[in-house]
């Protein structure tokens, strides 16, 4: 063994989780090392070219709000952006972009270079050390020892990866990366749990071979819309994406071959997500569905390379060209990359307290696919928080646990450790119970104040920050203040901007209350500071529906005095008489940190949670 | 800990008193008191002093009075929940009883639930660390199993209608949901006129429902007593006798067949069905072997069955049948004209009954309070009266659900958007599956990965 250095925090995995922990870490003065397979391939995307959509979006302003990267290198270095779901109300609507993936990667890497007390290493860890159930350090293959008081897990897919391409099967990351081997069992030894998951992605063509003439354009939208709160520039869209659709000789082709499906012949073991089946399980799925979408979407702008998204599979090669060569406009296509399916270990999320370190041994985190979760901003999300508590950790300070009411990441994470999850864990906005109040508008007035107490806002961020919350606060109170009382000059006054007469004395705060009428609106005819958009946006969204946002406040609020009741850690649920088997068991293993937490456990029935909170009260206090 | 919400409940046992008393407990308890009763002074009972008592009427939301009734206040901390509480001693029997706690729902109150009066006041330091066990022990008290008169009625009955209004307003947030989780995938549109359709109709299955429930099946239909026995053993007596001592609370229930009598009573708080079967004797007469035949259906029906029989004449061929009929079944024996000389053998009696016998005297007006005791001990008075506002209860959630769904409908009329539809049936969603037992969350999304093709 050969001591190779000390740092307050190890990351393990420099992918989207990894990277925002890292900085996070160092960014609060931690020295930290971040350690990958491939320096290459810093902040790779193996899957989809994409970033943001529904929920995932709103992640994405989240990790920004608290001082994350993911947002500010996405504004940067996406090539398309579209705003989803305008239609269907304010609170689901959400920023998708295509990414360049190399572009993103330059960017990411750049950041994490110049980035004080941060380290970047090429290194294969295999094993990690712990002494009386606390994490010390990390060994790697190259029998290299690096001390650390806090290590981060962030692990991936690699994590006894085994690549299945039809009856090709090898060990191995995503991508043609390598496979972390060792480092499963070191974690077993140290008596963690782990999962066998699945995930899969479809095959990059080449685009000088794809008849783009047989397929529906599908343009960015211009919108002066952003991932991130700091970015001033507006989003230039520069690429286009194409839509086909798969047809009865694609399925006929995939069906003759199923037998040949590593997902049906049972070659795979673990377990994938429904959001993201491979073509071959949607035709044996949907039988009827006699057409399947598909989208051709660039890997980047300065590459021919195509990502066919909607086909993930893992059908052997021979098959694989043979169904893309039946849809319109993939006739002559050449593969350039097979789409693969990848099998991997990941831990059992239930074993993590809500700031995710481990129950068991103090020090050691986990964030991001090795969570069991899947996708980027899923990850990254993971990654920030991660990153925050380790440092937290390591300086003995408050941890940030969010709650499931303040972002869609407090809902990721507390899903993630109280129910866990068996299939790869994605986002939806249908997780969320209050997500009129997780709205992407407002991610900032949500995190960034935890941001600047945690010290991760940056000086610019912070001062953005307190213009818009002046803003919102002086034209609030304006809008209250003024009252008007009908007249005939003030309603010709309303007239003159399109809104209708008033019958009764009222603030104009009032009158955003109306549909149609904005805050420009009336700052034409009342006299109304001058404010951003997006201040004026808070303001509108907030008044005209204040009382659906209102309900969800209280519900919250209700919600959130039962997180107040903390459980203490050594609580022993096997002498409470009164609790029924199946909740003395699943409060056992899950073990969670407040009352609050206790009620989403699955199996626990509000008799329960009565007997519990009876027996925390009778229990002397410490 | 204060808890924020004021609870309601009935407080006192079934079948003790004329009075029955309905206490709440909570912030707001005041409050909701002095929306639903009128003092005779006409003063409202926010300034009312503490720990007085008032007389006036409990109104219904139309100001119609629904009984006369004192109520008594004790305000925060001087109270057995430390809460402020508000106890409102009625007079008008079990039906006022029942309006009267509905009353209180619609004010703002909300059923309490099992043992959560002692809860409360031992939350908020009232009770000692030694009573901690007692109240654990309340509150997860098996439910009993005794007769039919389950916690939730409503579920044995209707839980199938209930899952099939969930199930259809799940479809609909589903196909909603994937739609917004999903938007660039290939999950067909709404159509808003359909799903507003549907959920209209869903609004009316609802409505349906709660019409039917408005009395509980066990307050609607009462206690099964089937009352057998020989002509002349005294059943007419003893049905006389419990029908006109005792409060009769429904008279529009019709006897339903010529040989069988139904009347509908308030035995003391708890309501009996008292099903007595003339044709029980021996015969070769086929019409009569119908109505025998049609007795015994009853006396298998039954909750409990009365068996009666003359100690004041000897045994005969028609009262081994009648202990044939009744031969394990749940059965009280009574033994009329106790006030007359013994002719009959009451040890061959016992004997095919595991249950007590009473004799009983009209009379003399002996041996009703232990057919009192019989049955409050067998139906396990917590039962009923968990039944009574575990009905409310169901009522409640049922005409919450009813307004959420109001609510989409409303959202879809201004064009609110998709997501404000949907949040207003997920609340309905919630409601219906407390009633079910079912879990929303995972509901939802299983639904939308089994009925739409979604994935990258």
């Amino acid at each position: 063994m050969f001591l190779e250095d000390r740092y307050d925090v190890i990351v393990i995995g420099a992918g989207h989780a990894g990277i925002e922990a890292a900085l996070a870490t160092a960014r609060l003065g931690c020295k930290t090392l971040l350690a990958t397979l491939s320096l290459e391939n810093l902040a790779m995307m193996p899957c989809n070219p994409s970033i943001g959509g529904p929920a995932k979006g709103n992640l994405v302003r989240e990790v920004d709000a608290l001082g994350g990267e993911m947002g500010v290198a996405a504004d940067k270095t996406c090539i398309q952006f579209r705003t989803l779901n305008t239609g269907k109300g304010f609170a689901v609507q959400a920023l998708r972009a295509q990414a360049d993936k190399r572009m993103y990667q330059f960017f990411m890497k750049s950041v994490c270079e110049n980035t004080c007390n941060l380290d970047l290493k090429q290194l294969l860890i295999e094993d990690i050390i712990t002494e009386n159930d606390k994490i010390i350090g990390v060994t790697t293959e190259t029998n290299e020892t690096f001390l650390a008081n806090a290590v981060i897990l962030a692990s991936g897919t690699y994590l006894g990866g085994r690549i299945i391409i039809g009856e090709s099967i090898f060990n191995g990351g995503p991508n043609g990366q390598r496979a972390a081997n060792k480092l499963s069992d070191s974690l077993k030894n140290c008596g963690i749990r782990l999962m066998r998951f699945k995930t899969g992605t479809p095959a990059r063509v080449d685009g000088r071979t794809i008849d783009f003439s047989k397929m529906e354009i599908q343009c960015g939208v211009d919108e002066n819309q952003n991932f991130s709160f700091i970015t001033e520039t507006p989003v230039i869209n520069k690429a286009v994406c194409y839509l086909t659709y798969t047809n009865k000789r694609t399925h006929d082709i995939l069906k003759k071959n199923l037998h040949r499906a590593p997902m049906a012949n049972g070659v795979i073991e673990g377990v994938g997500p429904r959001y993201c089946p491979s073509i071959e399980s949607k035709i044996i799925r949907f039988p009827d569905k006699d057409r399947h979408q598909l989208f051709l979407e660039p890997e980047g702008l300065g590459t021919q390379e195509f990502y066919v998204q909607g086909m993930s599979t893992s059908m052997p090669a021979d098959v694989q060209i043979e169904f893309l060569r039946t849809i319109p406009g993939l006739e002559n296509v050449k593969i350039m990359r097979h789409g693969y399916a990848i099998e991997y270990d990941c831990i059992d999320p239930l074993q993590l307290k809500q700031t995710l370190e481990f129950k068991n041994i103090a020090g050691l985190f986990s964030a991001g696919q090795s969570n069991g979760s899947s996708g980027y901003e899923e990850a990254a999300a993971q990654g920030i928080i991660a990153g925050i508590n380790a440092a937290a950790f390591v300086k003995n300070t408050e941890p940030l646990i969010l709650k499931r009411s303040e972002g869609y990441i407090g809902v990721l994470i507390d899903d993630l450790v109280t129910k866990g999850t068996d299939e790869p864990y994605r986002m939806l906005t249908s997780r969320a119970e209050y997500r009129l109040l997780l709205r992407h508008d407002n991610a900032d007035i949500r995190l960034t104040p935890h941001a600047i107490r945690i010290g991760l806002a940056s000086p610019e961020r912070v001062e953005k920050f307190k213009t818009k919350i002046t803003e919102i606060e002086v034209a609030s109170n304006k809008l209250n203040e003024t009252r008007i009382t009908p007249c005939k000059e003030i309603n010709e006054k309303l007239k003159s901007v399109d809104i209708g007469e008033i019958h009764t004395t009222m603030p104009i705060a009032d009158l955003i209350k109306r549909p149609g009428v904005t805050y420009e609106k009336l700052r034409k005819i009342f006299d109304l500071p001058n404010i951003s958009r997006n201040s004026a946006k808070q303001i509108e969204i907030s008044l005209f529906y204040s009382g659906y946002i209102q309900k969800q406040s209280e519900l919250a609020d209700k919600m959130l005095n039962l997180e107040k009741i903390s459980i203490p850690d050594d609580i022993n649920y096997n002498l409470i008489q009164n609790l029924r088997f199946e909740a003395k068991e699943k409060l056992s293993k899950i073990r969670p940190c407040s009352i609050g937490q206790a009620t989403r456990i699955s199996g626990v029935s509000p008799a329960d949670i009565s007997v519990l909170i009876v027996w925390l009260k009778s229990i002397p206090k410490k | 800990m204060k808890q924020g919400d004021t609870i309601s409940a009935v407080a006192t046992a079934f079948g003790t008193a004329g009075i029955g008393i309905i206490r709440m407990s909570g912030e707001n308890s005041i409050a909701i008191a002095d929306k639903v009763f009128t003092a005779m002074n006409n003063k409202s009972l926010m300034t009312a002093p503490d720990r007085s008592v008032i007389f006036g009427h409990v109104k219904d939301a139309n100001g119609e009075i629904i009984d006369e009734a004192i109520v008594l206040i004790m305000r925060s901390p001087k109270s057995y929940t430390m809460e402020n509480v508000v106890e409102i001693q009625c007079h008008g029997g079990v039906e006022a009883l029942r309006a009267v706690l509905r009353r209180t729902f619609e004010a703002g109150a909300r059923p309490a639930e099992r043992g959560e009066f002692t809860k409360r006041a031992f939350l908020n330091g009232r009770l000692d660390l030694s009573q901690a066990q007692a109240v654990l022990d309340i509150i997860q008290a098996k439910t009993p199993t005794a007769l039919k008169a389950a916690e939730n009625q409503l579920l044995g009955k209707t839980s199938s209608q209930i899952k099939k209004i969930r199930r259809e307003i799940l479809k609909i947030v589903a196909h909603i949901e994937a739609l917004i989780d999903f938007p660039e995938d290939d999950v067909e549109d709404i159509v808003i006129n359909e799903i507003d359709k549907k959920i209209e109709l869903q609004i009316e299955e609802a409505q349906e429902i709660l019409n039917n429930q408005h009395r509980g099946k066990l307050l609607r239909e009462g206690l099964k007593v089937a009352i057998i026995g020989k002509p002349n053993v005294g059943k007419s007596s003893l049905l006389n006798y419990l029908t006109q001592s005792e409060r009769a609370i429904v008279t529009d229930i019709p006897g339903t067949t010529r040989d069988v009598i139904e009347e509908f009573i308030d035995f003391r708080g708890i309501p009996l069905k008292l099903i007595d079967m003339a044709g029980i004797r021996d015969t070769d007469n086929p019409i009569e072997k119908i109505g025998i035949n049609r007795a015994v259906s009853y006396i298998e029906d039954a909750d409990i069955i009365f068996a009666l029989f003359d100690i004041s004449r000897s045994f005969s061929d028609e009262d081994s049948r009648i202990l044939d009929l009744i031969r394990n079944r749940q059965v009280l024996i009574l033994l009329t004209k106790s006030d007359l000389p013994a002719k009959i053998n009451t040890m061959r009696i016992k004997e095919y009954s595991k249950e007590e016998v009473i004799p009983i005297s009209i009379k003399t007006d002996s041996g009703i309070d232990s057919i009192f005791k019989f049955i409050s001990k067998k139906i396990e008075k917590d039962s009923l009266e968990m039944s009574f506002v575990g009905n409310e209860r169901e009522s409640i959630i049922l005409s919450d659900s009813i307004k959420h769904m109001k609510e989409a409908r409303d959202a879809i009329e201004h064009d609110l958007g998709l997501d404000f539809v949907s949040i207003d049936l997920r609340s309905a969603l919630e409601l219906f599956s407390k009633l079910t037992g079912e879990s929303v969350d995972e509901d939802v999304i299983d639904e939308i990965f089994s009925k739409f093709c979604i994935g990258k």
